[in-house]
């Protein structure tokens, strides 16, 4: 049976981080890195440029082959972990065949997750995760007329807004009562929606597709109101689930609840078995609670520290806890969140607005410590404002002018404190 | 070895906030004035101090580890963190992941934008009117010498913070190998030179002769080299305690002759290897084991070293010597100019290079102050570096005009802990009589 010292599954953002991690520290130890995606790595952040034309797919590419050489690791595409044997240290793959390791790291990330609409599998529709996505996507949205998009995340709002400038009509339906819900508060969500309305896209928020069947151009949805949609382009954007399905036949020792459940060194229950980024499920920075935060940032975060427990590198640090950040750009415009939207009590929101420059700011504080802060069109540096955030500085001498400059006086800070 | 890269380098006390290398910034890469558009952002005010905004050209940077278009590379060659505009697909992902506000949101093109250093030539620097921005070229050195052999073996037992390994290393890779090394007793040798349990610490010929007799020995060797034809560089690396009290003479007297040796002398100013005693180059109110601080005797309080320090270097210039430098490790490029023309000058005469070595140990300050020392003594003057040789003179390769205090350097570390105001003043007014006297030579040489 082949044996390694590190296997890492995945060969996406926390997966490269912990290959890095590893060899930092470990310059010797055998790894190997399996995934089961057929291409050289890539980031799925990328894809909605790549479904755009934006970006060529073959430009993409996060590493090239020479690195996994220069850095000795073995790297198998096109290889699925199928069932984890813990009990065994043992990987057992699509083919069959088994791998043994010392430590193992499941960076398998999420997939898109499909809801039970009845009649869904019945016509043909897009996700977005994968580079054979958006290269499917790519040349499907040359073609539609009439596109719909379910879902308004962040990965359907990138899909629509290249449907709208395509030349597509499009429609998006979402179950919540705003776009974006969970990203932007409701003021932001509303000059999202005003961008995608006055470039021709038309928002169904609160309702919800009850059925689906095939028709002429390619889909008929039916809405719960009654009314009906015709698609010849449905994506289908509703969220995402972890891919863990290897644990559910074999390592059914291995914790999980909606993700894979770590430590604050990216360890599960089981002895040598690490899980990091949008597959796992760790502390969250504002409640000891594990929540998902499946975003980049926090996947080579977390990729980090696993890769690095696993090599047994002194310097680790232990996580500090998930801190959503997210940016978005939408018709010349972008957005940027940092931090929780969620106001606890005693906490402080501040708002402004400004209408003729578009420019809209929200801050939220507890203690005169800045637990979240909001942007649209208003460029603030997000890391510096993470850093806030984590090391919970305390505001009150200078908050009235953060708030009316969150650029300048987060920079004074920075230079003061964690220069 | 890895390899190393020059930087901007910011001094915060010069900054007075006038923005000039905001607008230099702005003006070569946007064509505008505006310095919200700069790369390079002083923020502060003069009450609690400027500060910068930069990228910082991190050696582990999370922007690139947080760009999904692969869009920012680590430059190995240039130490740059390139941004590819084409691959760029402006998603802002990196300016969440900088914690120092190093890459940002340039308004103007709707792009990232972050230092690119301009290819090495800075525009922000020259602009800055108060030397508060320096663009730190000193890696050239690094990179060139980290290809030659290291002629030390590996782990020498010196103090850690000592950066007598440093000067060490870097000398014998600037010899190179055909060298004969003589390393008399001293923190040199205590650190491993001479080698253990029959076995040499350096990978040419080394020998360790009397502290008296090193310049006569090596003399010897240098000429029998001669006899058989072999052209091999005569190096003698000794502490000050070996050059300017017991090895003296036979220092002045190779020196006289002019032998074809290279001496340098590692100065950290007493015989710190057998325990801190004074030497003729201890300076003036210093803590040493032989000058201790306490209730003295027949009511005189000692209050440290009682005389000045001897001033080895200058006594070498009038030898008239082939070369004679002083140098300091806070300066690497002066250094290996100095080295570079040691060398030269040995091959026709006698060569001295004197080399101020801040001890961690002896001098009590921590260890990773030694460069931060090196440097204040030769920000007050309290070191000078010039150089001389017989045709063009001496002069300054540092300047001497506009020096700190004597005592931003003093109080750099413990040994001067107890000066009373009276020894500060005494040792401020020597720097300044120091400076008027070596001013004296360097003009008179002239
Ligand atoms: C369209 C889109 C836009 C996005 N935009 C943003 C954004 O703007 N900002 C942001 O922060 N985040 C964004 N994200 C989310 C971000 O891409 C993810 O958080 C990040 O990629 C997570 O990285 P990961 O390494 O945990 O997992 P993934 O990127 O999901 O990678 C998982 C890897 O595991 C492999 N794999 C899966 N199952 C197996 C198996 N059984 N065996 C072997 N290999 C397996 C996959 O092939 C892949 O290589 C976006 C995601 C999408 C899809
Ligand atoms: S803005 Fe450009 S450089 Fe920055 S992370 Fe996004 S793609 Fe990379």
């Amino acid at each position: 049976m082949e044996q390694t010292k590190y296997l890492v599954v995945g060969s996406s953002h926390a997966a490269l981080e912990a290959v890095t991690a590893i060899r930092m520290h470990d310059a010797e130890g055998s790894l190997t890195l399996l995934t089961r995606d057929t291409h050289l790595p890539y980031s799925p952040t990328v894809l909605p440029y790549v479904v755009s034309g934006r970006s060529p797919a073959d430009s993409i590419f996060l590493r090239d082959e020479k690195f996994f050489e220069a850095n000795r690791v073995a790297y198998k595409r096109g290889s699925a972990l199928k069932a984890l044997h813990a009990e065994r240290n043992t990987a057992e793959l699509a083919d069959g065949s088994e791998i043994a390791y010392e430590k193992i790291l499941l960076a398998t990330g999420a997939a898109p997750a499909i809801p039970p609409i009845p009649g869904l599998d019945q016509v043909s529709y897009h996700v977005l995760r994968t580079l054979d996505d958006a290269t499917k996507l790519n040349a499907a949205i040359k073609q539609s007329k009439h596109a719909v998009v379910l879902g308004a995340g962040l990965v359907g709002m990138h899909a629509a807004e290249n449907l709208v400038k395509a030349g597509a009509s499009v429609t998006i339906v979402e179950m919540a009562k705003q776009l974006t819900d969970g990203y932007f508060d409701a003021t932001a969500a509303q000059m999202i929606e005003k961008a995608f309305t006055d470039n021709g896209a038309k928002i169904l928020t609160g309702s919800r597709v009850v059925k689906l069947a095939p028709s002429a151009i390619g889909a008929l949805l039916t809405l719960e109101n009654g009314t009906t949609l015709e698609a010849d382009l449905l994506l289908v954007a509703t969220g995402v689930k972890p891919n863990m399905d290897y644990l559910a036949k074999q390592g059914g020792d291995v914790e999980h609840e909606r993700g894979i459940l770590v430590s604050d060194t990216m360890q599960t229950n089981v002895a040598n078995v690490w899980a990091a980024g949008d597959c796992a499920q760790a502390k969250g920075f504002y409640s000891e609670d594990k929540v998902m935060n499946a975003i980049l940032p926090d996947a080579t975060e977390q990729g980090r520290i696993a890769g690095m427990a696993m090599a047994g590198d002194p310097g680790l640090k232990t996580y500090p806890g998930g801190v959503p950040l997210n940016t978005y750009h939408f018709f010349g415009r972008h957005a940027i969140s940092v931090g929780s939207s969620r106001v606890p009590d005693g906490g402080e929101v501040v708002t402004r607005y400004d209408e003729t420059s578009g420019r809209y700011l929200k801050a939220i504080f507890k203690d005169d410590r800045l637990l979240g802060i909001y942007g649209v069109n208003e460029f603030f540096d997000g890391g510096v404002m993470c850093q806030l955030i984590l090391r919970q500085v305390d505001l009150s001498a200078v908050k009235e002018r953060f708030l009316a400059d969150p650029l300048t006086v987060g920079r004074e800070l920075m230079s003061k404190i964690w220069r | 070895m890895g390899k190393s890269y020059n930087t901007i380098a910011f001094d915060s006390n010069k900054c007075d906030g006038c923005g000039d290398c905001m607008t230099a910034c702005a003006t070569i890469k946007t064509g505008t004035d505006d310095k919200a558009r700069s790369r390079i952002q002083i923020v502060g005010s003069e009450t609690d101090g400027f500060e910068l905004a930069l990228c910082r050209q991190c050696g582990d940077p999370k922007c690139v580890t947080v760009c999904p278009a692969a869009a920012l590379t680590k430059n190995f060659d240039s130490g740059v963190i390139d941004w590819d505009a084409s691959k760029c697909v402006d998603c802002l992902l990196c300016t969440v992941g900088c914690a120092y506000a190093g890459i940002a949101l340039d308004a103007g093109t709707g792009h990232v934008a972050k230092c690119d250093t301009c290819d090495g030539a800075p525009a922000c620097v020259p602009a800055c009117p108060h030397d508060a921005l320096t663009y730190i070229t000193t890696s050239r050195i690094y990179n060139e010498v980290g290809g030659w052999e290291d002629l030390f073996a590996p782990g020498l037992a010196g103090c850690q913070g000592c950066n007598t390994e440093l000067l060490m290393r870097h000398t014998l890779r600037r010899v190179g190998p055909e060298t004969v090394l003589a390393t008399p007793p001293g923190c040199v040798p205590g650190m491993g030179s001479v080698g253990f349990n029959g076995t040499t610490g350096t990978k040419i010929p080394v020998f360790h002769p009397l502290l008296t007799n090193t310049a006569a020995m090596l003399a010897g060797v240098k000429r029998q080299y001669k006899r058989v034809g072999r052209d091999v560089t005569a190096l003698a690396i000794a502490g000050d305690g070996g050059a300017s009290d017991v090895g003296f003479q036979s220092l002045s007297g190779a020196a006289e002759r002019n032998e074809q040796i290279l001496f340098m002398v590692v100065d950290n100013e007493g015989y710190m290897n057998t325990g801190m005693q004074r030497s003729s180059c201890t300076p003036y109110g210093a803590w040493t084991s032989t000058t201790p601080i306490g209730k003295g005797s027949g009511g005189m309080p000692s209050q440290g070293k009682t005389q000045d320090a001897k001033n080895l270097p200058l006594i070498m210039v009038n030898h008239r010597c082939e070369y004679v430098a002083t140098a300091s490790t806070a300066y690497m490029e002066d250094l290996y100019d100095k080295l570079d023309k040691a060398i030269q000058a040995s091959k026709r005469g006698f060569a001295y290079l004197h080399v101020y070595s801040p001890c961690t140990t002896g001098w009590r300050f921590p260890t990773d102050q030694n460069m931060e020392v090196a440097r204040k003594a030769v920000e007050t003057n309290f070191v000078m570096l010039w150089e001389y040789n017989p045709k063009d003179g001496l002069h300054f390769t540092h300047s001497a005009d506009e020096p700190l205090p004597v005592t931003e350097y003093l109080k750099a570390m413990g040994r001067f802990r107890h000066l009373s105001p009276d020894q500060i003043s005494h040792i401020q007014g020597k720097v300044v009589e120091n400076l008027a006297f070596v001013k004296q030579m360097a003009h008179r040489e002239n």
